[in-house]
């Protein structure tokens, strides 16, 4: 500001004394006057007060400013860790199946036990009690006692109770609600045959969730209308060929240690956070690279068009016009069948290809747009007088000029070509299973959605949050870079 | 104008000619025999598909061959699905994605209609704030996870509810419309939000609505005659693209809530490699998508007398 103010000073003064100039001509000692040496002015007020900032400097500045895109910087820098850094850290192998683990749901580790269906014990009849009672007892009361044998876990429970005088039989239900009545006990698993069955096995499909048994006497006929509960967990168990598969030291009854699954795990047992790493790897890949390189071809091939200009240009334009009008998805399909990539198989190839040929045009105007619009700037023009050579005007103005816009199309590209891989993806076009990728994990996760839901929200987090600070950084970079945005704050 | 609405149908005209043979040979480039993996294929419908599409002549016959098929309205008969020709399946099946596309389009203008003129009435005030939050999650979630997680939140809710107060999946029903639409407007919706809003904001900052204020002109009727009525205009121009995202999105959003429209029909004869299928259907599409671009293109002009002397 203060400089401004001293030039508009000393301009005012020239046509001020201009008039008098005419007056004084005729005394001619007052001409002296105008010949007086300048009085030295203080040269600090002409210096600069700021240190000058680069164009990059000072849109660092501005983006440093914008919170939203400094938190979006952070987030993707911190997902790019996760999925490049985290397998260093993380070595469990994504695509080992583990069918004991089927969509489990988020946990910190547990354990297991080592079992088999022997270490259960043998059921229990007691000899002392007659198969049927001798006399009939009517209403039946609950059983006193109704325990656990042993450790119950996944291979079986073993559930022992105290025989009810004149019960004929007793019949076991298995719920995994609390049951508040006795129509709430759940599905019957087995109504034994005879009264001097006092234990029953179940092994129907247990997981490691808590079950509520209940147990109900019959007088032969109808069941009693009282019940006695008992809440079970079981433990994980693996067999003993799992577990020396692990390490050969293990026997029968040993505890070990099952790795966390801090994301939980898959319909087929896998981690889901080692998937989420890999997976990540693979869309970073290709939201990378894909923009990447189609920006380059759009920026090269605007920028031709509009250095070199007239009927080239229009015939450049009318191509990626051409261009912009053939359906993205159609092609897609077509590169992913012409490049003989069969159902089921990856289409990371064909995706990029396809990406590449396709996309282009949109940077390809802008870029286009912009050299046009720098040709006809003050110093453009100047250079050109001053008779510098076409690569000067182009490495030195226009380049500079439009990196700023370029680098804005990538960060809105990348997100996009993101939720591109995913969606392909979940169509099954894009990376193919067993290979994970955020796309394909969210479509395997939809499957099991209603009883799983971590398996499809996880994936799904993952991709929006990612593209959300792609398109947040975007916005901030926007708004950093362009010039146009700088005047007119 | 008139030559304009020419040269962009000469031009649709080349970019589906185009579409097309590249369809027909992305299809002979693949190894193998597109007859090959069919089931239910005996010797003589073989013989009769082959004579059809002259499978034995050289390619450049059969590409005319194809060209002719596809330009007299016939897209071939599916290798996977007995009897039932690509014909059918399209009068079947594109009704409903219609039908969808449709009811999306719908909803995503009145939403971001609405949503737009709230957020520029109250700029940088909290409904703004708040609705540009939705908004950037809107364009970030992809429209499989929008339809996944409303079906989930639906199916829980019914759950709740002991009834069902909306079906999760299948057709025929306006209920049944309702849950996929909304799932796959939503993205549009978000564009058109934020176009929307900038488009009030430059309509407000224009000179008639200046002079409209100080001729003394009530509040209420500067927002609806010339604030909305100007600010709508643009978001035409999205129109084109919109279409074409929901297509495609119909693609997922078909399959999820397991509705019979053209979209699932075409990912299944990918997955399946049902080669007429995917023929008749990517040309089906490409000419739908490039006319329909050009149709929007030529009302905006018609509508929007600006634009008209641009050109």
């Amino acid at each position: 500001m203060m400089e401004i103010e001293l030039n508009q000073k000393q301009t005012n003064s020239t046509p001020r004394s201009a008039p008098a100039m005419s007056d004084i001509k005729s005394t001619s000692d007052n001409l002296d006057s105008f010949f007086k040496p300048a009085i030295k002015q203080d040269e600090s007020l002409h210096g600069l007060s700021r240190p000058s900032l680069s164009y990059w400097q000072d849109a660092w500045i501005r983006l440093k400013k914008d919170k939203k895109a400094i938190s979006s910087l952070f987030l993707v820098s911190f997902i790019l860790a996760f999925s490049l850094l985290g397998p260093l850290f993380w070595t469990v192998d994504p695509n080992e199946q583990n069918l004991n683990m089927i969509s489990q749901g988020p946990s910190f580790g547990s354990e297991a036990i080592i079992a088999n269906r022997e270490m259960l014990g043998e059921l229990i009849v007691d000899e002392n009690i007659p198969e049927e009672p001798l006399e009939e007892i009517l209403p039946l009361a609950a059983t006193e006692s109704l325990e656990v044998l042993g450790t119950a876990n996944t291979v079986g429970v073993h559930l022992k109770w105290q025989a009810v005088p004149g019960a004929y039989n007793y019949t076991i239900y298995r719920n995994e609600m609390e049951p508040t009545s006795i129509s709430e006990l759940g599905v019957p698993l087995f109504t034994t045959e005879y009264a001097n069955e006092l234990s029953y096995i179940d092994s129907l499909q247990l997981e490691a969730i808590p079950y509520w048994y209940s147990i109900v006497a019959t007088d032969g006929v109808d069941e009693a209308m009282t019940y006695t509960s008992i809440q079970v967990t079981p433990k994980l168990a693996y067999s003993l060929d799992q577990a020396r598969a692990i390490s050969n030291d293990y026997k029968l009854g040993d505890s070990i240690s099952i790795g966390a699954h801090p994301f939980g795990t898959d319909q087929l047992g896998r981690d889901v956070m080692a998937r989420l790493m890999t997976g990540g790897r693979i869309s970073f890949f290709i939201g990378f690279f894909a923009p990447l390189l189609y920006i380059l071809f759009g920026t090269l091939y605007g920028g031709i068009a509009g250095f070199v200009g007239g009927r080239v240009d229009g015939w450049m334009m009318r191509f990626s016009d051409f261009v912009v009008a053939l359906p993205f998805l159609l092609f897609m399909i077509l590169s992913y069948i012409a490049f003989g990539a069969g159902p089921g198989e990856s289409g990371i190839v064909p995706m990029m290809a396809t990406m590449v040929a396709l996309l282009w045009p949109a940077t390809a105007r802008l870029v286009r747009g912009q050299v046009l619009q720098l040709r006809e700037e003050g110093f453009t023009q100047a250079a050109q007088l001053l008779g510098a050579s076409s690569w000067y005007i182009l490495l030195r103005h226009m380049i500079p000029n439009t990196i700023g816009v370029i680098l804005v199309t990538l960060t809105f590209a990348i997100p996009s070509a993101i939720f591109t891989e995913a969606f392909l993806s979940f169509i099954g076009m894009g990376v193919a299973p067993p290979n994970a990728s955020w796309g394909v994990m969210s479509n395997e996760g939809i499957a099991t959605m209603l009883n799983t839901p971590h398996e499809l929200i996880f994936p799904a987090i993952f991709i929006s949050l990612t593209v959300l600070s792609f398109n947040l950084l975007g916005d901030g970079l926007r708004d950093a870079l362009d010039a146009r945005m700088r005047s007119r704050e | 104008m008139k030559k304009y609405i020419f040269s962009r149908v000469v031009q649709g005209i080349l970019t589906v000619f185009f579409i097309a043979t590249a369809t027909f040979f992305a299809m002979h480039l693949v190894p193998g025999d597109p007859l090959m993996d069919a089931k239910a294929m005996t010797p003589e419908i073989r013989a009769n598909l082959e004579a059809k599409y002259g499978l034995d002549q050289p390619v450049l016959v059969q590409y005319s061959t194809f060209m002719k098929n596809m330009l007299l309205g016939d897209f071939g008969i599916s290798f996977t699905q007995k009897n039932r020709s690509v014909n059918d399946i399209i009068s079947e099946h594109f009704p409903v994605s219609a039908v969808l596309g449709v009811l999306a389009i719908l909803y995503a203008a009145l939403g971001g209609i609405l949503w737009g003129a709230l957020t520029a009435k109250y700029r940088n005030k909290w409904p703004d704030h708040v609705i540009m939050v939705l908004v950037i999650l809107g364009i970030s979630v992809p429209n499989f996870v929008v339809a996944a997680v409303s079906q989930w939140a639906t199916v829980n809710l019914n759950e709740l509810a002991g009834t069902s107060i909306l079906p999760v999946a299948g057709w025929g029903e306006f209920s049944n419309m309702i849950l996929p639409a909304m799932a796959l407007g939503l993205s549009t919706m978000a564009y058109l939000t934020r176009l929307m809003r900038n488009s009030m904001l430059d309509v407000g900052n224009s000179d008639y609505i200046r002079t409209a204020k100080a001729k003394g002109l009530k509040a209420s009727r500067i927002f609806v005659q010339h604030e909305l009525r100007n600010s709508v205009l643009p978001l035409i121009t999205i129109l084109g693209p919109a279409i074409a995202a929901i297509t495609t999105g119909g693609f997922v959003v078909e399959k999820i809530f397991a509705i019979p429209g053209l979209g699932r029909y075409f990912v299944q004869a990918v997955q399946q490699l049902d080669y007429t299928v995917i023929m008749g259907l990517t040309v089906f599409y490409g000419a739908f998508l490039v006319f329909m671009v050009i149709a929007v293109d030529v009302i905006y002009g018609l509508i929007d007398p600006r634009i008209r002397l641009a050109k």
